[in-house]
């Protein structure tokens, strides 16, 4: 049951990763970017999680993980980089 | 007590970091509890220079039943916001509202604002510096005095009896 | 039964994670767009790593709860990005669509 329905998850995720992709292109601005940054690593979560559940493996876990921890970081930083010019303060 | 309140004197920092061990390495064996232990009474004493006060939940009642529906809000209203992003654009009313808080401890507030963020519908966008409003955008709202007036009662009051 | 559930959460997660996406990709201004991904794709994601917790506890008999850490990170941090993206597009001023209301406030 859930092998049937997995590959079906994976292509609606795929979707939303390739969605997120053209907003990242399209802009129109840089906050518009960074959002779609920021929903491409949950969505690249998300699909990292439904392969492990594919192929049976929690090894992905961990990769998940990181770009959990990393995306945030990532969101943070550029945002506040257009808040005050300046990463650090 | 007293020499408990010296040895851990932030107990839920100290409950969080043992969690966050435990949940890391996946594990309930004893030495991962001895070492998820040690790391929960040192860390908090070695960075005891950034948490100037400690957090006092006085109702946990109340905080676990704020909990219960924000969870369940969460659930709710995400299907709500699905069939709005899914349906026609030009139907949308978008708006921002300015709320304005009553409570005032910083965590109360980023919880508040983060609360608001979570429950679709409305994302938290700036808190003034004065701390006295926080500014809102909600992505479809038609009367936005009865909003505010629901966010003030459902979310903010529970808050402000739990951490004053 | 229980892997009819796990099956029925995954493609509510993928949906929840589509739809999200989808709101990025057609609403009109940013502020709008703001609210698909941090809440549905969030709430997406959260499903589908609660389904890989259960899945791989049953199948190991030992409890994996560690992708339950990701989903609470997730959610904790989905809304302070979103915050922390809000207050940059209001410092550039970005513009927002005609019919949005009470506009004036986001300049004060």
């Amino acid at each position: 049951m859930l092998a049937a329905v997995l590959p079906y998850a994976i292509a609606m995720v795929s979707f939303a990763l390739a969605l997120s992709l053209i907003r990242l292109l399209l802009g129109p601005d840089a906050p518009d970017r960074i959002l779609a940054l920021d929903t491409m690593y949950i969505n690249a979560i998300a699909l990292l999680i439904l392969f492990g559940l594919n192929l049976g493996s929690a090894l992905y876990f961990e990769a998940a993980l990181l770009i959990a921890v990393m995306g945030f970081v990532g969101t943070v930083a550029l945002s506040k980089y257009l808040l005050r010019g300046d990463i650090m303060e | 007590m007293s020499l408990l309140r010296q040895a851990l004197p932030h107990p839920l920092l100290s409950l969080t970091l043992l969690m966050l061990w435990l949940l890391l390495n996946n594990s309930l064996s004893t030495g991962q509890l001895l070492l998820g232990g040690f790391w929960a009474v040192l860390i908090p004493r070695l960075t005891a220079a950034f948490w100037p006060e400690s957090v006092r939940i006085r109702r946990p009642g109340v905080l676990l039943r704020f909990v219960g529906i924000v969870l369940r809000d969460i659930l709710v209203a995400n299907f709500i916001v699905a069939r709005r992003i899914l349906g026609p654009v030009e139907a949308l009313r978008p708006g921002f509202m300015r709320i304005p808080l009553d409570v005032q401890s910083p965590l109360a507030i980023s919880l508040l604002a983060n609360t608001i963020s979570l429950t679709p519908g409305t994302v938290s966008c700036d808190v003034s510096p004065d701390r006295r409003f926080l500014l809102v955008h909600a992505l479809h709202v038609t009367d936005i005095e009865a909003e505010i007036r629901q966010i003030k009662s459902r979310y903010e009051r529970p808050l402000q009896e739990v951490f004053t | 039964m229980l892997e009819f559930i796990l099956a029925a959460l995954v493609l509510i997660g993928a949906f929840f994670t589509l739809v999200g996406s989808i709101g990025l990709f057609r609403l009109p201004d940013f502020y709008m767009r703001l609210h698909g991904p941090t809440k549905a794709t969030t709430l997406g994601a959260g499903a589908i790593l609660v389904v890989s917790a259960i899945y791989f506890s049953l199948r190991s008999e030992t409890p994996s709860m560690h992708e339950i850490l990701v989903t609470l990170f997730l959610f904790i941090t989905a809304p302070v990005s979103a915050h922390l993206m809000a207050k940059a597009a209001l410092h550039l001023k970005l513009r927002t669509i005609e019919r949005t209301q009470n506009k004036e406030d986001s300049s004060a």
